[in-house]
């Protein structure tokens, strides 16, 4: 008999690995690819290839060069590089979505020390600096069949019917056309437990009730631009957002509240990436204030307050 | 009342449903010194001598400590150096059985009137808490000064084992016995019995059994792992909340495993103390997993064997179950007092590789005592025992959740067992 080295308990384990999780994703980001080739032709799925593959390279660069143990198969950097490539207009041009999925990988993700410690989500980075450095061809669209090229996504400007909207005939970045479709990835994420539904309804939760409120055409806003995909995807990334569930209220609520102000005071007609952003440098905070409480633990008094309290008895 | 968090383990109990079975008696037993938590005793027989069963063979006058008995009539044939499974080495004394399992002349009825006499003759028994941990009976009894409740495990949350289970489910009338003895003598007025509802054949014996008893209840308890441990038995059967710096004991409330009622029960019949256990023979290197009756000091080899193991394909053996039992170094070792279960898998621990944490925060879902354990985790490997503490590490009870679910296969219980004992030190 061949003796175990490793002497503490549990000597089982689960079933899910990273591997696994990040392969949900992939298959919930699925519907939207199909939809982004159906309306966009072969070119989509080219931007796509584009992102995916420099961004595995990029990540397999960087472990080379840090001398740090291969992560690619992990598949993080498959998925950065698709989130990326699907809030890209379809014919955004290739070189430029190449910099883009290379800044996601390398200046986002290695250089604070790989998978699990970056402080903002990669996709919703290297967007922000595609849209500062190339605003002229992040906001070129165009229709789904007839292929007439506009400068206005529904967000903007006119658009058929709601209903076009949900379905996806539409014009608008490769992956954010069809609600439907992100809806169905999501809900296989909530529902294989893969992804928590909290960050991203409290987010489209708190959007629509701004809307609302604010009089604004609900459905138009809520099924147009990158909401959707960003509430979906982006407010559920393990890394960036808190982990407890009341910090992941909070996170969904301050970029839906965030959205709401930059659609409509901002310069920028779409808010959610930015809001995405904020709201990630915020986690730690969020986090800290939403710490869990270990069973049978009374509340600690604040010790700020005590002190106070001994400085007042001491005068 | 909200649940406490924990895991959902893969219902992999095969011997739930093999009746209990005594093993043919070994050619040799080798009785251990130290047996629970607490002091070793010292051998009170010599090489060569005959002894019956329950003829006590080892001594301690410390008051942490409780007799052991012989488990078979025999001679004595030699007392050696033993290596125990939490590392000490003390002293084992070999008996080679005659096969006719002679009864001690000493071993009478006791005489169970008041309280005090309980605790002497928990203690005389040589009781030690059944499942696994080995905590003296007596003590526990003892530390109680004004029990409010009764409340015994029933549990049995982890993976493989069934031993209890099949003893609510053959002899109910022993545990719930043990139980009436120990509310009377103790001046209990009520008792909970808290069964996993995933054996409902345990349930109904169990409710049979008190049914026409006064005070005592079956409590269902979700088939969620960790059931078993204190506090979350405490919580999920009564409600109580255990302060993290205290014990039941502290909350006025007495827990006992099902199995050492059942035994104290015994005792106060027979007179025969603890020299026989039941233990569940099963893991994925086990054709024939079984529930064996087992003279105490059994080499784990004749248990592996009977239970058809091919004792070449198991890279892990496991005193009790594989989320928190304890590896025996080699197939020669005994079966303890406190043995729930000999667990026989065909992996190691070898060969899971950690990567880094991505925050999923699975583990914190995971853990019963709603800890961080990826927070703890990071303030180990920083070695800082401030943030250990403000992270409340001494809450973990090691039932392992954290680890078992880490998709990045961490160890995250097996840290923070360490992080503990780097606490200690300081």
């Amino acid at each position: 008999m061949k003796h175990s080295t490793e002497t503490v308990s549990p000597y089982i384990r689960g079933r899910s690995s990273v591997q696994g999780i990040m392969f949900c994703v992939l298959a919930a980001l699925l519907p939207a690819v199909l939809t982004g080739w159906m309306s966009f032709g072969f070119q989509a799925l080219m931007l796509l290839g584009i992102t995916v593959g420099t961004a595995i390279l990029a990540e397999l660069f960087c472990r080379a060069i840090f001398r740090k143990r291969q992560t690619v198969h992990d598949l993080s950097a498959a998925v950065t590089g698709l989130l990326l490539g699907l809030t890209l207009p379809p014919d955004f041009p290739l070189w430029k979505a190449a910099v883009g999925s290379i800044f996601a990988i390398v200046c986002v993700k290695p250089l604070f020390g790989g998978i699990g410690k970056n402080f903002a989500n990669p996709a919703a980075t290297a967007k922000i600096l595609l849209m500062v450095l190339f605003m002229d061809d992040m906001t070129v669209w165009r229709l789904p069949q007839s292929g007439t090229v506009v400068t206005q996504t529904p967000l903007t400007g006119e658009f058929a019917t709601y209903w076009d909207l949900f379905l996806g005939n539409t014009a608008g970045n490769l992956g954010e056309t069809s609600v439907l479709c992100i809806l169905l990835g999501a809900l296989f994420l909530w529902l294989t437990g893969t992804a928590s539904p909290i960050a991203p309804l409290s987010c489209l939760g708190s959007f629509t009730l701004l809307t609302a409120l604010g009089g604004y055409d609900v459905p138009a806003q809520l099924f147009s631009g990158g909401l959707m995909l960003g509430a979906c995807f982006m407010t559920a990334d393990y890394t960036t957002t808190p982990v407890t569930r009341s910090g992941k209220c909070i996170f969904g609520l301050g970029c839906g509240v965030l959205t709401f102000l930059i659609r409509h005071f901002g310069g920028y007609p779409e808010g959610i990436t930015f809001a995405i952003v904020i709201m990630n440098l915020l986690t730690p905070w969020i986090e800290k204030m939403t710490k869990p409480h270990p069973f049978g633990i009374e509340d600690e008094p604040k010790p700020a307050k005590q002190k106070r309290k001994k400085r007042a008895k001491a005068a | 009342m909200k649940r406490l968090n924990g895991i959902r383990l893969p219902h992999k109990k095969r011997a739930e449903d093999k009746p209990i079975k005594p093993i043919p008696l070994p050619a040799l037993v080798r009785i251990p010194m130290l047996m629970h938590a607490g002091t070793p005793c010292t051998p009170a027989v010599r090489k060569g001598e005959t002894v019956t069963v329950g003829q006590c063979i080892g001594m301690s006058g410390n008051k942490n400590s409780v007799p052991i008995h012989a488990s078979v009539s025999g001679r004595v044939s030699a007392i050696e150096e033993y290596r125990t499974v939490s590392g000490e080495t003390v002293p084992c004394i070999e008996i080679r059985p005659d096969d006719e399992q002679i009864l001690c002349e000493s071993c009478v009825p006791p005489v169970l009137e008041t309280r005090d006499d309980l605790i002497a003759a928990a203690k005389a028994s040589g009781c030690v808490g059944f499942s696994g941990a080995g905590d003296l009976t007596f003590r526990k009894l003892d530390a109680v000064k004004n029990p409010k409740m009764l409340i015994v495990n029933g549990a049995e949350c982890e993976q493989y084992l069934s031993a209890d289970n099949r003893l609510m489910i053959e002899t109910p009338e022993d545990a719930v016995g043990g139980i009436e003895l120990i509310m009377k003598l103790l001046k209990i007025k009520e008792a909970r019995i808290g069964i996993q509802i995933d054996k409902p054949l345990a349930i109904q014996k169990m409710n049979e059994a008190c049914a026409d008893k006064k005070g005592i209840t079956v409590c269902l308890l979700p088939p969620v792992y960790p059931q078993g441990a204190e506090k979350v038995l405490v919580y999920h059967t009564c409600g109580v909340v255990i302060p993290a710096d205290q014990t039941a004991a502290d909350q006025d409330i007495l827990v006992l495993n099902v199995s050492t009622c059942a035994f104290l029960y015994q005792y106060a019949q027979t007179g025969i103390p603890l020299v026989e256990r039941v233990v569940t023979v099963d893991g994925d290197a086990v054709d024939k997993p079984c529930n064996l009756r087992v003279p105490i000091g059994t080499p784990v080899k004749d248990l592996l064997e009977y239970a058809a193991c091919h004792i070449e394909r198991v890279r892990t053996l496991l005193c009790g179950g594989p989320m928190m039992g304890t590896v025996l170094d080699t197939e020669e070792a005994s079966v303890v007092r406190q043995q729930n279960g000999l667990t026989a898998l065909r992996r190691t621990k070898g060969n899971i590789r950690e990567s880094a944490c991505i925050r999923c925060g699975r583990c914190m879902k995971a853990c019963p005592m709603n800890l961080m354990p990826m927070e703890l985790n990071d303030a180990y490997q920083r070695k800082d025992p401030a943030a250990l503490q403000a992270g409340h590490v001494a809450l973990c009870m090691d039932c392992g959740c954290c680890s078992y679910v880490c998709p990045a296969h961490r160890q995250l219980a097996e840290k923070n067992q360490l992080a503990k004992l780097l606490l200690q030190k300081e």
